[in-house]
């Protein structure tokens, strides 16, 4: 190799400093949001429109900081022209559009939609779901009384295509024992509404682990590890990123699923206080959650610029050392 | 991306079926290939061959071992867990061991009421459990009650029986029934009308020989591309624009619009999509299409191709479908060597291929977003529309999807002219049309006729009702379609006379039940195909299709909860929010048969309406 290498030339120096580059105006759209006109972004969801004149449009599956799934349709609205109701956490804005967010046709399907939840997944550590379902006035008690529940593995080892036709007069649902085979977090999926979120969480919006994904079709459809072999042996790093969004509590810090089986969970009695992780350069915020002088989980603001919530295994489970112990060995 | 494998090693078998798809690898050191992992377009297609690649373990070995799913992810950069969400997707893909031949059995509407649950009944005491599993709409319906055996091995079978009894199900377990190389007379028994002068869209069907290009040709076939390929693309789209051509898959869609909108689209590449996954309950006319003129339907496509720009074709084709997929992929291989499909097609700048894609047993994967993530190796679960597929559609590109019978249309518009095609038919409803009619019909197959034919005309070319017996329910459209009673013969068969009547033409299907049927019966059976069938993402239709067959199941048992009118209301709210909120058109349709039927039918036994 020659003298004149690009190792021995650094390019010039800039002859004047960078300057940021100006912010683009977006285009702004015109629509109407229950009959009140409303000017947006181009590229506002409807879900962005009706939060910027603070109409609160319930959600299930969408987060910010997640690729919008549009599946648990709780977030449904009219729209003049459209033949279906339409998702609003997905669908973008256009020119125009005439938008009815409390029409007797949107309670319904959003009362539905919870009723359709309620009677088939367990909501009681999930207080949004719960709260937007007596705000519809959803009765999930409508479709008769909940079947036992499935045995441990069963719902996963259901083939797609072909059930047997429902013998009781019981409403099915997804209740099955939940699933404990590590130390840090538990899946109990009778809480699960099918959002996506950890899935998407765990793949290419966050974590590019893949450990888990949807499995199964219809009713049947779960979140499972590949052939739903146990987190210890799955691809699972332990960064604890689907528990975060998880919106039902179905994915559950040990440390929190423990003391809600003795009965000594009580958020009342919680601090939450921001801290700065130590272990690395990077630097995530960590919001640890303590009771009775106990970290006993630990989230991350969705807002942090960086990180958007997400954590590695280190920051989100590796307290124990505040507490002097392991987090293992409680 | 580190992929993570936890399986046992594939065995050397295992590896070699997965290569005859694959290819050799490049390297194989110890660790397996080095994964890199990128949402290039490239890695798209790779990804797509994931399908193929179950399919050939499948066949091999009837069901997919550990070993050669890890080997497929390593090889294609899937992850396990995803390739594991995909495979447990499609009820043809079994994750635990399984005896080599199964049995599918249809047990759906047009074989039930010929006997489909005895037939379940007595495989159940020949072959036990294992040997045999029940099957959604086959699309034999002509020939209820069908089956089909499925063997694996080195070399693997699938002969569909049809009629079927346990006899001869049984003798086609045992033995490889030798595959007819031409199959016109059988399909005979498929077209009633066989013979008959007038005929358009099966002037060939049981009479040229489906094997033959030369045949195909010597009876006109590729005179439409020929000339297609001397207008130009802007002409062939101004003479389907000017057929008024509508998709025969359902869903009516002016055809001319989607080829122009792909034609302008400026993103690169565009590919065109054949839809032959037909498995709406009541529906085999695609099916007698591809077995009895499959030149025809890859003629189509090509002429697809030249005037919306595509080089690529995809032709996905319900995997239960043995005999059609056999008799395609020999004529695109004879059109290949013929220079009909390939690089400068017939001497012009024009190339065009055409890959064959298997389905793996999902209804859903005939709707099309949902097909095109289920070639992309994906789930197949549909996306929400917009963006349209004209715009978003195949690997992200803009991509016409047409169904197998709005194809074959088209060397039909290109021959006579768009001008004179449009004039056939009805002013709403342009064309021939080919209608599936089974159930209790003396003479039950695909019929071709002119848009606007009564029912009744219909059902009498038919031969009538089966023994004289008075009809006690058309449906009309399959399962997403709707109930229509004997009151309602005179309904025009046209897209504008059926939506006057609040039905719908559907895929054409034409599905009779006399006064023997129990329609509470059938109505329970068709909810549960939608509970089946739903891929499960969303809300409303992965609880509401339980919902509603769980409440079916009360009426039907005479055990409504509170009142038998709370039931009935229940039914609607159930109804509206399926039809309202759900994603896509199987949760939007998932009700209507339902609630068909109880306006005017009233399905269910006395006693359930006492309480
Ligand atoms: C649940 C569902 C299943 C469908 N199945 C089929 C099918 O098997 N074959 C088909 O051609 N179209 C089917 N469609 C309609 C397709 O989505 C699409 O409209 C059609 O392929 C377009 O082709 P066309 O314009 O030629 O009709 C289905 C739609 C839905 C919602
Ligand atoms: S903890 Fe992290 S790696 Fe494990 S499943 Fe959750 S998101 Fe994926
Ligand atoms: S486990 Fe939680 S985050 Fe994952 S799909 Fe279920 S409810 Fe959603
Ligand atoms: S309507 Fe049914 S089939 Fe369609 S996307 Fe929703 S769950 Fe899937
Ligand atoms: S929040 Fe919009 S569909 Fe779930
Ligand atoms: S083949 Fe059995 S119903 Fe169609």
């Amino acid at each position: 190799m020659s003298d004149d290498s690009l190792w021995f030339r650094p390019p010039p120096r800039p002859s004047h400093p960078p300057i940021a580059p100006t912010p683009v105006e977006t285009p702004r759209v015109e629509i109407s949001i229950d009959g009140q006109a409303v000017a947006v972004p181009d590229t506002a969801t409807i879900l962005d429109a009706c939060r910027s004149i603070g109409i609160d449009t319930p959600t299930l599956c969408y987060l910010e900081t997640l690729t919008p799934v549009n599946v648990c349709r709780v977030c449904v609205v009219e729209v003049k022209g459209s033949r279906t109701l339409v998702p609003a956490c997905s669908r973008r804005v256009e020119p125009g559009m005439e938008i009815q967010t409390n029409s007797p046709r949107v309670q319904l399907s959003r009362k539905m939609v919870l009723e359709f939840l309620g009677s088939s997944v367990d909501l009681s550590t999930a207080p949004t779901a719960l709260e937007y379902s007596s705000r519809y006035g959803a009765n999930a008690g409508r479709y008769g009384p909940a079947k036992e529940a499935a045995l441990a593995g069963e719902r996963d080892a259901r083939e797609p295509g072909h059930h047997h036709p429902p013998g009781s007069l019981h409403a099915e649902t997804v209740a099955q024992p939940v699933k404990i085979d590590n130390n840090l977090y538990v899946r109990d999926y009778s809480k699960c509404i099918l959002c996506y979120k950890c899935v998407e969480a765990c793949g290419t919006d966050a974590q590019n682990t893949f450990a888990i994904a949807v499995a199964g079709r219809g009713f049947d459809a779960r979140i499972s590890t590949e052939d739903n072999i146990p987190l210890p042996d799955s691809a699972c790093v332990y960064c604890g990123n689907c528990i975060g969004v998880c919106p039902t509590g179905a994915l559950m810090f040990k440390s929190e699923y423990d003391l809600r089986q003795r009965g000594e969970w009580d958020e009342a009695r919680q601090t939450k206080t921001d801290t700065i992780c130590p272990y690395c350069g990077v630097g995530c915020t960590l919001s640890l959650h303590v009771q009775d002088n106990q970290i006993v989980k630990v989230t991350s603001p969705l807002d942090v610029e960086v990180t958007h919530g997400n954590l590695c295994i280190k920051g989100r489970f590796g307290y124990g050392f505040v507490q002097g112990g392991d987090p293992d060995k409680e | 991306m580190d992929l993570h494998f936890h399986g046992p090693d594939a065995t050397l078998t295992e590896r070699s079926v997965v290569d005859s798809v694959l290819g050799l690898p490049p390297s194989e050191g110890p660790g397996g290939l080095r994964i890199t992992r990128d949402e290039g377009h490239h890695s798209l297609v790779q990804r797509s061959k994931l399908l193929p690649a179950f399919h050939a373990v499948q066949n091999r070995f009837g069901w997919i071992p550990p070993g050669a799913m890890d080997y497929i992810c390593r090889r294609l950069s899937v992850p396990p867990a995803e390739a594991h969400g995909v495979a447990s997707f499609y009820h043809m893909f079994t994750l635990k061991s399984t005896p080599p031949t199964v049995v599918h059995v249809c047990d759906d509407v047009a074989c039930r009421i010929k006997g489909s649950e005895g037939l379940c009944t007595e495989l159940q005491h020949a072959l036990g459990a294992e040997g045999w599993k029940r099957s959604p709409c086959l699309g034999q319906c002509e020939r209820a009650p069908a089956a089909l055996v499925v063997r694996a091995g080195e070399t693997p079978s699938a002969t569909s029986v049809a009629p079927a009894n346990s006899q001869s199900l049984l003798a086609a377990r045992a033995a490889d029934l030798p595959a007819s190389a031409d199959t016109r007379e059988s399909i005979r028994a498929s077209v009633p009308q066989f013979g008959s002068d007038n005929l358009r869209l099966l002037s060939r069907v049981g009479r040229v020989n489906p094997c033959s290009l030369e045949a195909y040709q010597a009876s006109g076939g590729y005179s439409a591309l020929t000339k297609g390929i001397l207008q130009g693309p802007e002409a062939v789209i101004a003479e389907v624009m000017a057929s008024k051509l509508m998709g025969r898959g359902g869903a009516a869609f002016p055809t001319g619009r989607k080829w122009e909108a792909v034609a302008k689209a400026p993103a690169r590449p565009h590919y065109v999509v054949c839809n032959a996954d037909e498995s709406e309950p009541g529906t085999f006319k695609d099916r007698v299409l591809m077995e009895g003129d499959p030149f025809a339907v890859i003629e189509g496509m090509t002429i697809a191709g030249l005037a919306t720009g595509s080089e690529q074709g995809y032709l996905y084709i319900r995997g239960e479908y043995p005999q059609a997929t056999e008799r395609l992929k020999h004529a695109l291989e004879a059109a290949r060597a013929a220079h009909l499909l390939g690089p400068k097609i017939l001497g012009s700048s024009f190339s065009f291929d055409i890959e064959l894609r298997s389905g793996a047993g999902a209804y859903i994967c005939g709707e099309e977003t949902a097909l095109f993530n289920s070639i992309e190796g994906k789930r197949g679960e549909p996306r929400n529309k917009p963006p349209f597929p004209v715009h978003v559609g195949l690997f992200g590109k803009p991509t016409v999807i047409n169904n197998v019978e709005t194809l074959v249309n088209i060397p039909q518009i290109l021959a006579l002219g768009g001008e004179a095609y449009s004039r056939i038919g009805t002013a709403g409803s342009a064309g021939p049309k080919l209608f599936c009619v089974s159930g209790h019909v003396t003479r039950p197959g695909v019929y071709e006729v002119d848009f606007g034919i009564t029912l009744g005309q219909l059902i009498q070319q038919a031969g009538g009702v089966a023994g004289g017996k008075a009809i006690r329910a058309v449906l009309l459209g399959g399962a997403a379609g709707s109930f229509v009673g004997p009151d309602q013969l005179n309904i025009p068969l046209s897209f504008e006379g059926t939506r006057a009547a609040g039905a719908s033409l559907g895929s054409g299907v034409v599905l009779v039940f006399d006064e023997s049927v129990d329609l509470a019966d059938i109505l329970l059976r068709i909810a549960a195909f939608f509970r089946d069938e739903s891929c499960g993402q969303c809300v409303p239709c992965r609880v509401g299709t339980v919902r509603q067959e769980e409440l079916l199941h009360r009426l039907r048992s005479g055990k409504p909860m509170r009142s038998y009118a709370d039931e009935l209301e229940l039914l609607k709210e159930i109804g509206q929010v399926m039809r309202d909120a759900s994603i896509c058109g199987l949760g939007q349709a998932a009700s209507n048969a339902v609630e068909s039927a109880f306006a005017t039918l009233n399905p269910m036994p006395k006693v359930a309406q006492i309480r």
